[in-house]
């Protein structure tokens, strides 16, 4: 049984069969990576796993629990994190400010009135926040406006906001979409060094088939909303199937 | 000091004391003089300069953390003015009742309108708010009369069935409202050469509470709240994604602020027992929004220094009428003075809503800030001037 088991996924838009009966398993402690073709319902998948989209049956369940139905701050209250295509910060706020507020949902869950209370009273948050920041190497920049990172950073202190929660799981959407080739290289040792660091348990998708092979344990090949085969990273690169999804039939 | 960083306690030292000698800063002109009507100085423009500062203090919370316009909040102003006259009819002179009622009926009130409201946001919310507002504005004018006083508005009459305290003074007269017997039209006169400055119990009152609401607020700018009301400003979609409710952080803010109306809604009836529906109507709210903004929302003394702008321009360029100009440009020749007068005439007494236009699209335009960051700009110069005085300071820590 794997930390998140997918079973039977289907999701209509419209005339257009987005998902189709995907079942898909991430067990704990691996990386697991779903690629496929553009339009293959990647993006859809995610965002049913996150509870931004419901599907029209089947079902997700999350370290025994299912997720469907709840709200995206719920579902990351159960452990998932997300990070985004292009990175989702506090923009107007301090690159510090921005790591303390998962620690503090983290700690006082989704609403806790602390209005009275000042910022610096909270050492243990600062003390994590602090931690966290120079695990990613940027704590010289805690006090710089986050809308003022580069790209890079920026991808950076969104990692750093999402594991600071210590997630049981990290979901990854295409992170070095439209980076270049030293930005890629950056974030795929990024989450390497997460991996042996933290074992976090993650999913990523991507476009980019270097990133994938770097990383990845297990890879799911999407295409057409459905799931066409499931295998450790070798045995995908020369599969038929695959070929065929990427290529189109002429080329088999 | 008292929970404070020490530039925020600096800050709120320096309200504590342009608040206490208010009546000398705002009086500098000698009684009598051709300057005199530019004195502030009176307990009626200084009980309001307070009030509505509390008033934008308590929307910015709203506003300018969390980026909520509400077009609405007057109602709760007015909502707090009627439950305050009402404590006055029914229950005793004493203004603290009557003022922590105002407090609590604004409260529920925008709990109400706020947990509907916030189910929208963006323009959408803007359009509810004023909705309601413009709602509860008719209803307090036509079927709630009863309650509202209708088009006259609420006052107190010779026969209300007040349970501490009497109906009628021993003259006939109504009983004015009053902190444990201190009356708050009465003023202390001072008389300095030919300057007249007045201490008006009201005016100390509301001085008081205004200097708490400060406070307050200071308190929830740098608390944990406050930042998730400037993350929810900021990018919605993370908090979601960090595990945070938006819906409480907003609804909390907006009854906090809400609570703030209804304190400076009681504090108008304190002054003066009485409560009408205008007081709901869109301009008011429309006003606060422009004080807000007019001071630079989002910043701690902002909204109080717009409110006092705005009420400054309100009550004294107003003041100033064809009579005076005429009399200020007497020295040039005649033909002149009147085409300098007539030039200038649109822009002041009843046209002083063109000179807070102007005032305001500059503001918007070049300080987007508002006069707070014009307040830094300015002090920015004088710093770069000096660069050696500079220096010691930028070695100490910055916080």
């Amino acid at each position: 049984m794997g930390l998140l088991e997918v079973k039977g996924i289907n999701k209509r838009f419209g005339g257009l069969q987005a998902l189709g009966d995907v079942n898909l398993s991430v067990a704990e402690g691996s990386l697991h990576a779903i690629i496929g073709p553009n339009g293959a319902g990647k993006s859809t998948l995610l965002n049913v796993l996150v509870g931004k989209l419901i599907p029209d049956s089947g079902s997700v369940m999350f370290d025994g629990q299912s997720v469907l139905g709840r709200k995206p701050h719920e579902i990351n209250q159960m452990g998932i994190s997300r990070v985004f295509q292009t990175p989702e910060i506090f923009s107007d706020l301090t690159v510090y400010e921005n790591v303390m507020i998962p620690c503090f949902a983290k700690r006082d869950g989704a609403f806790r009135m602390h209005a009275i209370e000042s910022i610096r009273a909270e050492s243990d948050i600062q003390d994590q926040a602090s931690a966290m920041l120079s695990d990613v190497n940027m704590l010289e920049k805690r006090d710089m406006l986050a809308s003022s990172l580069s790209r890079g950073d920026k991808r950076r202190l969104e990692m750093a906001m999402c594991l600071v929660q210590d997630p049981k799981l990290l979901l990854l959407d295409e992170p070095t979409a439209g980076m270049a080739r030293a930005d890629t290289e950056n974030t795929i040792s990024l989450l390497k060094e997460i991996r042996t660091k933290r074992g976090i348990t993650m999913a990523i998708i991507e476009h980019d088939m270097n990133v994938v092979f770097s990383l990845a344990e297990r890879i799911t090949v999407l295409a057409q909303g459905t799931p066409l085969v499931e295998d450790t990273p070798d045995n995908i690169k020369g599969h038929p199937k695959v070929r065929e999804a990427y290529l189109g039939e002429a080329q088999v | 000091m008292l929970g404070l960083e020490k530039k925020d306690f600096r800050l709120l030292l320096i309200v504590i004391g342009l608040t206490m000698f208010a009546p000398f800063i705002l009086n500098p002109f000698p009684e009598g003089s051709e300057m005199a009507q530019f004195n502030a100085g009176y307990p009626d423009l200084m009980q309001r300069f307070v009030i509505f500062g509390i008033f934008a203090i308590g929307f910015n919370i709203l506003f300018g953390l969390t980026g909520y316009l509400s077009f609405g909040h007057a109602a709760f102003l007015g909502a707090g003015s009627y439950g305050a006259v009402w404590m006055f009819k029914l229950l005793s002179m004493n203004v603290l009742p009557a003022i922590a009622i105002s407090v609590v009926i604004a409260g529920l009130f925008s709990l109400i309108i706020g947990f509907i409201s916030l189910r929208r946001s963006g323009i959408y919310f803007s359009i509810l708010t004023l909705a309601f507002a413009q709602m509860s504005f008719a209803l307090a004018y036509s079927v709630l009369t009863p309650i509202t006083g209708g088009e006259t508005g609420l006052q107190l009459a010779l026969d209300d069935p007040r349970i501490f305290g009497v109906s009628q003074t021993a003259t006939g007269n109504i009983p004015v409202p009053a902190l444990f017997g201190l009356e708050m039209r009465s003023s202390f006169e001072w008389e300095v050469g030919a300057w007249l400055f007045t201490f008006n119990t009201g005016y100390y009152l509301a001085a008081a509470f205004m200097i708490f609401a400060f406070y307050m607020s200071i308190r929830i700018f740098r608390s944990p709240f406050g930042m998730m009301l400037r993350a929810i400003k900021s990018n919605q979609t993370r908090m979601s994604y960090t595990g945070l409710n938006a819906r409480p952080y907003t609804l909390a803010a907006f009854v906090i602020s809400g609570m703030y109306a209804g304190l400076a809604g009681g504090l108008m009836a304190s002054m003066d027992p009485l409560a009408g529906a205008e007081r709901m109507q869109w301009t008011a709210s429309g006003e606060v929004v422009l004080m807000t903004i007019l001071g630079g929302a989002g910043t701690l003394i902002g909204p109080v220094l717009g409110a006092g702008m705005i009420k400054y321009f309100e009550n004294i360029f107003s003041k100033i009428n064809e009579t005076i100009l005429h009399t200020w440009f007497s020295f040039l020749p005649d033909g002149l003075e009147d085409i300098v007068v007539a030039m200038i005439y649109p822009f002041i007494g009843k046209g002083w809503h063109l000179t807070l236009g102007i005032v305001f699209m500059l503001v918007v335009i070049f300080l987007p800030g508002g006069l707070v960051q014009g307040g830094q700009k300015v002090a920015g110069l004088f710093s770069r001037k000096k660069p050696e005085d500079a220096k010691p300071n930028a070695t100490e820590p910055a916080e």
